[in-house]
C-alpha cells in the first residue's frame, strides 16, 4: 500500500517475491497442482490458437486498438459518460480505492440492502471492496465458483482467471463442508468431491441469493464508448443472473477498459475467450445498454477508477501494462508462476502482468515487496508470445528495472555493488587492507 | 566476406573452448575468422538487470569494435538477441548467432562433424523466443555422423538461469532447474547441447552436482568434433 488514502492493489504487508516464493516451493501440494493446471491450459490454449489463421493479426488489432485508447483515454472516458448517462445510467469516477468504496457504500445503503451479489471482477478485489462493505455491515458474496471457494476459505485468490487453482477438489469439499452452512444453504453430508457434485451444491447455496439481492457489484471486461454498452464475459452464468436479476446493477470498471466502439468488440471477443479459457467462445457474454425499462436493472451505475491507472499512462513505456484484458494467458505459461503461484506475488494481479501491473499501480521505489517484483521473471519471453494484445512484458519488466535501480542509486547497498562492478576501485581497497599503498 | 568473433564475456572467462570450436568449424568450411582485440561485454547483464546507464555506455566503443565486418558471429542466442534489439545502428555490422550463421548465411547443415552420443537439445529461450532460430540448430545436429539425437521433453521451458534471476531468485531458479534436469534424465542422454554456455552453465552446474553422468557441450563443440 502506498499510503492510507490510496491503492490497494497490494495485500499489506506482502513479503519480497523471494521471500514468499520460499514458503510456496515448500508446498509439494500446491506445486502439484499448478503443474497439472497450468500444461492443461497451456496446451489447450495453443490448440484454440491454431484454428485460426489471422490470430497474428487480430493481435495486431488487438493492440493498435489499446493504443489508441491510451493516447486518447480522456477523449474517450467523456464520450462514454455522455453515451451510458444517455442511456439511463449514472456515470461516478473514483480517483482511488477509498473513493470507490465510499460510492458503492452509499448506493448499497440508498438501496437499504444490507448484502449484495457479486460477478467476479479484479478491480473490485484490487480495492478491497468486500472487507470494506464488511466493515460498513454489509455482506458481499462472490457468486464464480472459484472467488465463492476462495471466500469461504478466507483465503486469497491465486490466479486471474482461475483464483483457486491452487486447490484441488478434495480440499474444496472440505471447505465446502465446513464453511457453506455458517453462510447460508449448507452443503450435503454426503458431499463427494465430483466436480458436477461440488458444482450443484454452491448452485443450490447461491441461488437463495440470486433471489433475494437487491443490489449486485460487477467489474467489467469492456465498455464502448459509442454506445455506453458495457460488457462482462463468463462462463457459468452467475453474471447473467447477477446482470439481470437484482434491482440495481453497480458495476466498477478500470478506466483503461473503455474501447472506441462496439465494433472493436468483434475483435476483444474472439482474443479474450481463446487466450483464458481456450475456448473458441466463452459461454456468457452478457452486454448491457444503460437501462431498459421491464428488463433487467431499474437502475444501473458505472463507477470508473483510477487508483493508479493515470499515473501509470503517463509513463511512455510502462503504459502498456493498460492494455491487459486480464486473460491470464501470461499466468498459465510462465515457469516462474508455474512453481510459485500466484500468492507469492503479493497482490490481486500475479504473475507476469502482475510483475509489471503491481510496481506500477502502486509506484516503483514505494517498498521493497513491490521493488522486488519486476525481478521475479528470467525474462524467458513465454508471456510476450502468449499475450492476446502483444504487451511486450519481458522489455517492461527490464525498463521496470532500471527504475528500481536508479531509484536505489543512493543506497548504501547499491554502492557496496557499484565497487564490486568497479575492479580499480576495488583492488585499491583490498591494496590498502593489505597495507600497500 | 571478412567475419568476425563476438566471443561474448563468458565463454571468454569461462568457456574458451567454445570459441576455438567456432573458428575451427569455420574454417573447416574455408572461412577465416578474425577477433577484433577491442571488443568488450554487449552490455546485456547491465542492461536485463536494470543497469541501462551502464549497458549504454558500452555500445559505442563495442560498435566500433566491430565496424567494417561483414557479419559477426557469436556463439550465444543471448548475447546476439541483446545486441541485435539494442545497438542496431545504420553502421552496425550483422550479427548472428551460430547456428543462424552457419545455416542462413552459409546455407549449410551438414558441417562434417561427427559424436557418437546420446545427445538431447535445450532450445534455449533468447535463441527460441528472441531470436526465432527455430529448428536451426537440430538440422546441424541431426547431419552429425554418428549422433543419437533424442527430444527433450518440454523442451521450451526456461531452465532457470536468466542471469541475475538465479542469483536474486535462487530457490525458484533451482526449482526450475530441477524439473529441466529431470526433463534431460527422461532422454537417457549422456549429451546435453545448448547454443547458449550461459543456461549450459546453469543446468551443468545442477547435473554435476547430483553425479548424473550427462555432460554439457555447446552446439558449436560438437559440430567442431570430428572423426
Amino acid at each position: 500500500m502506498r499510503d492510507e488514502a490510496g491503492v490497494n492493489v497490494v495485500w499489506l504487508g506482502s513479503p519480497t517475491f523471494p521471500e514468499a516464493a520460499h514458503t510456496a516451493l515448500r508446498d509439494g501440494q500446491l506445486r502439484r497442482n499448478l503443474k497439472h493446471a497450468t500444461t492443461t491450459i497451456r496446451d489447450k490454449r495453443l490448440r484454440a490458437v491454431a484454428e485460426l489463421d489471422d490470430w497474428e493479426t487480430l493481435r495486431l488489432a488487438g493492440s493498435q486498438i489499446k493504443d489508441r485508447v491510451m493516447r486518447h483515454l480522456d477523449e474517450y472516458l467523456l464520450r462514454l459518460e455522455a453515451s451510458v448517462t444517455a442511456a439511463g445510467g449514472t456515470v461516478h469516477w473514483a480517483r482511488d480505492a477509498e473513493d470507490a468504496k465510499r460510492i458503492v457504500t452509499e448506493l448499497v445503503r440508498a438501496k437499504g440492502a444490507d448484502e449484495v451479489v457479486k460477478v467476479k471482477s479484479m478491480a473490485t478485489q484490487e480495492i478491497g471492496l468486500n472487507e470494506g462493505l464488511d466493515d460498513e455491515g454489509i455482506t458481499a458474496t462472490e457468486t464464480d465458483l472459484a472467488e465463492l471457494i476462495v471466500q469461504l476459505a478466507d483465503d486469497r485468490p491465486s490466479h486471474i482467471l482461475v483464483p483457486a487453482i491452487h486447490r484441488n477438489r478434495t480440499e474444496i469439499r472440505d471447505i465446502f463442508l465446513r464453511e457453506m452452512g455458517k453462510h447460508g444453504v449448507p452443503a450435503p453430508d454426503d458431499l463427494t468431491d465430483e466436480p458436477r457434485v461440488l458444482a450443484e451444491a454452491a448452485r443450490l447455496h447461491l441461488r437463495e441469493k440470486f433471489l433475494r439481492a437487491k443490489v449486485a457489484i460487477s467489474g467489467a471486461n469492456f465498455a464502448c464508448a459509442d454506445t455506453g454498452t458495457v460488457g462482462v464475459v463468463e462462463s457459468e452464468g452467475n453474471g447473467r443472473m447477477c446482470v439481470t436479476l437484482p434491482e440495481t446493477l453497480i458495476t466498477l470498471m478500470g478506466i483503461e477498459k473503455v474501447l472506441p466502439s462496439f465494433a472493436d468488440l468483434e475483435v476483444f471477443l474472439q482474443l479474450l475467450p481463446r487466450s483464458s479459457t481456450a475456448e473458441r467462445m466463452n459461454p456468457y457474454t452478457s452486454l448491457w445498454t444503460g437501462v431498459t425499462p421491464g428488463d433487467g436493472p431499474r437502475e444501473f451505475h458505472l463507477i470508473l477508477l483510477d487508483n493508479g491507472r493515470t499515473a501509470t499512462l503517463a509513463d511512455r513505456q510502462g503504459r502498456s501494462a493498460l492494455h491487459c484484458i486480464r486473460c491470464s494467458a501470461c499466468l498459465n505459461v510462465c515457469p516462474v508462476y508455474e512453481r510459485t503461484g500466484g500468492r507469492s506475488y503479493g497482490s490481486v494481479y500475479p504473475g507476469p502482468i502482475g510483475a509489471v501491473l503491481t510496481p506500477q499501480l502502486v509506484g516503483v521505489g514505494t517498498s521493497k515487496h513491490a521493488d522486488s517484483l519486476p525481478f521475479a521473471s528470467t525474462l524467458c519471453g513465454a508471456c510476450y508470445d502468449a499475450c492476446p494484445v502483444r504487451i511486450d512484458i519481458p522489455e517492461m519488466l527490464v525498463h521496470l528495472r532500471t527504475k528500481v535501480v536508479d531509484a536505489h542509486r543512493g543506497d548504501r547497498v547499491e554502492s557496496a555493488a557499484r565497487e564490486l562492478l568497479e575492479p580499480r576501485r576495488v583492488r585499491a581497497h583490498e591494496a590498502r587492507a593489505l597495507g600497500f599503498g | 566476406m571478412r567475419v568476425a568473433l563476438f566471443i561474448t564475456c563468458y565463454n571468454d572467462a569461462l568457456f574458451p573452448d567454445t570459441g576455438k570450436a567456432v573458428t575451427a568449424v569455420l574454417e573447416r568450411l574455408g572461412h577465416s575468422v578474425e577477433f577484433p582485440q577491442q571488443q568488450t561485454c554487449c552490455g546485456q547483464m547491465h542492461y536485463n538487470t536494470g543497469y541501462r546507464r551502464e549497458a549504454e555506455s558500452l555500445v559505442g566503443a563495442f560498435n566500433d569494435a566491430f565496424r567494417g565486418y561483414d557479419a559477426v558471429v557469436t556463439p550465444s542466442g543471448s548475447c546476439a538477441g541483446h545486441v541485435r534489439h539494442h545497438h542496431a545502428t545504420e553502421t552496425a555490422p550483422n550479427f548472428y548467432e551460430f547456428s543462424e550463421f552457419l545455416v542462413d548465411v552459409l546455407g549449410v547443415t551438414d558441417v562434417g562433424a561427427y559424436y557418437p552420443h546420446r545427445v538431447t537439445y535445450h532450445p534455449t529461450c533468447h535463441s527460441l523466443r528472441m531470436l526465432r532460430v527455430g529448428d536451426k540448430p537440430l538440422r546441424l545436429l541431426r547431419a552429425v555422423a554418428g549422433i543419437d539425437l533424442v527430444e527433450l521433453p518440454e523442451a521450451e521451458s526456461c531452465c532457470g538461469f536468466g542471469g541475475t534471476f538465479a542469483m536474486k531468485n535462487s530457490e525458484t531458479s533451482i526449482a526450475m532447474l530441477r524439473d529441466k534436469m529431470g526433463n534431460v534424465g527422461k532422454t537417457g542422454a549422456d549429451t546435453l547441447c545448448a547454443s547458449d554456455n550461459s543456461c549450459l552453465m546453469h543446468i551443468g552446474g545442477g547435473l554435476s552436482r547430483i553425479t548424473s553422468g550427462v555432460r554439457t557441450l555447446h552446439l558449436a563443440e560438437i559440430l567442431a568434433a570430428t572423426r
